[in-house]
């Protein structure tokens, strides 16, 4: 077993396949709309350009300032929200190409884990039938085969089958994000969009939910890109990470590399703020972020993190650094040795 | 011996639902001094929200504080006139909700809420307020405050919303500061922008502060003595050291064991409690956590253990019978003096 689990660290060994999912120039602009006849006057540059690949089995993670666009993306790439601009393929299809009925048998392949599962679930449908809808809509099986197939899956997740006759509103918090996590899998999806799973639950059901997604991910070979704040969750969770700022992504690395070295100035200094379980090292030297998070209406000139950098140098405030393309990938004209 | 600013003694809440009464805190005690921090953890649903609503006197139509007391300065909370806790709330005591919609009013906007606030409480004009008003929103992190201040809440994103709350009740530089997951849906450099600024104002003002969260880095960061509440109880206290070097309650080891860490490796199994909390109607006998306890005894099914001090520790409390030993010695030591 622990072979197998170390085979999976080698970080080398995934790329060396296909991508399962490959984000090319991707954008998502809201447009923002002033007066009674909704003018609009500009748009949020929620997701402003970003590319970048995720292999199969692996997880990559998603983490950056709250607004910097990462829901967006998740949306974006299970086709919730259509872009603005750019393209995701999926095994190497493009999504836009589509038809309807092959976008809609392809979406069964990508399933999205919100961060509230209760808004999410329909308050007046029993877990059982809220299970049981996926099946029955798409795959060609009957009633009672769906009923075995969500009973094996509510073993699957920790619940049981006799939880089926229940609502949403009759489940502990963590017993719900269980039961986003079931209706996720139930039809064998390759990728899951984990979006801040555990951020609203307390450490020993984050715990519980961080161990069932890497056993489903080791039995189903899932591939899983996952949000999150916690920065704890997200090194115990990933094997790569993408840092993002302002709709774009600054810095990419295995999550090994991210932690010992952070290259890009934010990734250093969001490392620098995770406040450490231990009372020891409270009050430790924090690097301290200057000014207001820019609005993504309005982004700064040049490199957006900029007018924040402790760094930053004449060249920053004109000229947008390009992430670079090698594996450990960073976007900044003076990265961190 | 200082007086402590607040002291609650057995302090037990109930509401009447369409099933009958609920008891969701049964017993909670604690005191805390000006310019002191305690900070409460416990698993989701154990009646953190409503120590503190209660507090607050803030339970709405169907809550009521059954037993117990709850003095601030002296004055006992649980006796005032509605005109008299509105004196109390805002001046002396102020609350950052966990779900900010509840506390922002959505038909005005943002400035009209805090303007109106701080002129109850201090004596300024409308345009000072106004101006210490942006002064506040620019110190939680809000970009555009000049323009911020003249939206409805709904404009804003979550986690903003969370920032203006914060504001509001910092500006008025409460004696008690009561912060119920204060930065949940915070990213982590915001976060730490804004427990700084929770304690300059406790540096500044003497402000004592109680702080609820999931998140044990933000309780090590902060506190200076933690309350573990399990099912509505109280079933440990100690300072903070104390508590993250030397935990006591099989409850709060269990909890420490579930912290991913940093230096947690990836191919480890988090560990987690087994098991869900019981619910309030159905409570087991005995002590409340016996059903998930791995040190169970055959005591532990029938008697309901008490809130005991340690006698090595002044202050670290436990309720367990394992420790029933060096808790009677302590009580003999006691008598004998
Ligand atoms: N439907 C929408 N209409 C207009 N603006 C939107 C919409 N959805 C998101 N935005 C804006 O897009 C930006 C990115 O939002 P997004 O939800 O992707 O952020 P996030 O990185 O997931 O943040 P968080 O960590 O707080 O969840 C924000 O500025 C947000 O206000
Ligand atoms: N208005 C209400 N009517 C009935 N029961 C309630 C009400 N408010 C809270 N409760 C119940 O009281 C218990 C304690 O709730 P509380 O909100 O204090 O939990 P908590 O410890 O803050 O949890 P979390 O960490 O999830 O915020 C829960 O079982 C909850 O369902
Ligand atoms: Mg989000
Ligand atoms: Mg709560």
């Amino acid at each position: 077993m622990n072979e197998t689990s170390v085979l999976v660290k080698d970080h080398d060994s995934f790329q060396e396949q296909q991508p399962i999912l490959r984000v090319e120039g991707l954008k998502k602009y809201f447009p923002i709309k002033k007066g009674i006849i909704s003018k609009t006057v500009g748009s949020v540059k929620a997701v402003d350009g970003l590319d970048f690949s995720v292999y199969p089995g692996e997880t990559l993670a998603l983490v950056g300032e709250s607004g910097c666009g990462k829901s967006t993306t998740g949306r974006a790439i299970v086709q919730l929200d259509k872009q603005t601009e750019g393209t995701v393929f999926f095994e190497g299809e493009n999504l836009s190409n589509l038809s309807n009925a092959a976008l809609r048998k392809t979406r069964t392949q990508m399933q999205i884990i919100f961060q509230d599962p209760f808004s999410s679930l329909n308050p007046r449908m029993r877990i059982g039938d809220l299970l049981a809808e996926p099946l029955l809509t798409h795959q060609k099986i009957s009633r009672k085969e769906a009923v075995e197939k969500v009973d094996d899956i509510l073993k699957i997740v920790g619940l049981t089958p006799s939880h089926k006759s229940r609502y949403p509103h009759e489940f502990s918090g963590g017993q719900r994000q269980r039961i986003g996590i079931a209706r996720a899998i139930i039809l064998n999806p390759k990728l899951i969009v984990c979006d801040e799973p555990v951020s609203a639950l307390d450490v020993s059901i984050q715990a519980q939910i961080l161990n069932l997604l890497k056993d489903l991910q080791k039995e189903f070979q899932l591939t899983y890109i996952f949000i999150g704040h916690g920065l704890g969750a997200v090194k115990y969770i990933s094997d790569r990470i993408a840092v993002m700022y302002l709709g774009r992504i600054v810095e990419l690395g295995t999550t090994e590399e991210i932690f010992k070295s952070p290259r890009h100035p934010y990734t250093q200094i969001l490392l620098n703020a995770y406040p450490i379980p231990n009372p020891h090292l409270r009050g430790r030297e924090r690097i301290v972020v200057k000014g207001d998070v820019p609005s993504p209406a309005n982004p700064p000139s040049g490199c957006s993190f900029h007018t924040r950098c402790p760094y930053a140098q004449e060249v920053c405030k004109q000229v947008s650094p390009v992430l670079t393309e090698e594996k450990r990938s960073v976007a900044c004209h003076f990265p961190l040795a | 011996m200082t007086q402590s600013l607040l002291k609650v003694e057995h302090l037990q809440t109930a509401f009447r639902t369409g099933k009958g009464e609920v008891v969701s805190v049964e017993d909670v005690s604690f005191q805390l001094n000006a310019g002191q921090t305690i900070g409460i953890v416990g698993e989701s649903g154990c009646g953190k929200s409503v120590t503190s609503l209660s507090i607050m006197r803030l339970l709405g139509q169907t809550g009521y504080i059954k037993k117990g007391t709850i003095s601030l300065n002296g004055k006992d909370l649980t006796k005032l006139t509605e005109t008299e806790l509105r004196d109390v709330r805002g001046n002396e005591a102020a609350m950052i909700f966990q779900e900010p919609m509840t506390s922002l009013n959505p038909v005005f906007t943002i400035g009209n809420q805090m303007i109106e606030m701080i002129q109850l409480h201090m004596m300024i004009s409308k345009k000072e307020a106004k101006q210490y008003a942006i002064q506040m929103l620019q110190k939680v992190g809000i970009p555009r405050a000049e323009e911020v201040i003249n939206e409805y809440p709904h404009k804003l994103s979550g986690g903003m919303r969370q920032r203006v709350m914060i504001a509001m009740a910092l500006s008025c530089k409460p004696k008690l500061l009561i912060a119920d997951e204060p930065t949940t849906a915070l990213d982590v450099t915001i976060q730490a922008q804004i427990l700084e600024l929770m304690k300059t104002l406790r540096d500044e003002s003497n402000t004592a502060i109680m702080i609820i969260s999931h998140d044990l880095g933000v309780i090590a960061e902060m506190a200076d003595t933690v309350l573990v509440m399990y099912a509505g109880e109280v079933v440990e206290e100690a300072d903070v050291f104390t508590l993250f070097d030397e935990p006591k309650h099989p409850y709060t080891l269990g909890l420490m064991k579930s912290i991913p860490h940093l230096e947690t490796e990836s191919e480890e199994r988090l560990a987690s409690i087994p098991g869900t909390v019981p619910t309030l109607q159905n409570m087991p006998s005995g002590c409340r956590f016996h059903t998930r306890c791995p040190y169970v005894m055959e005591q532990c099914l029938k008697e309901k253990p008490k809130l005991q001090g340690l006698d090595e520790k002044m202050g670290h409390q436990v309720r367990c019978w394992l420790y029933e030993e060096e808790q009677k010695s302590e009580n003999r030591e006691e008598a004998v003096l």
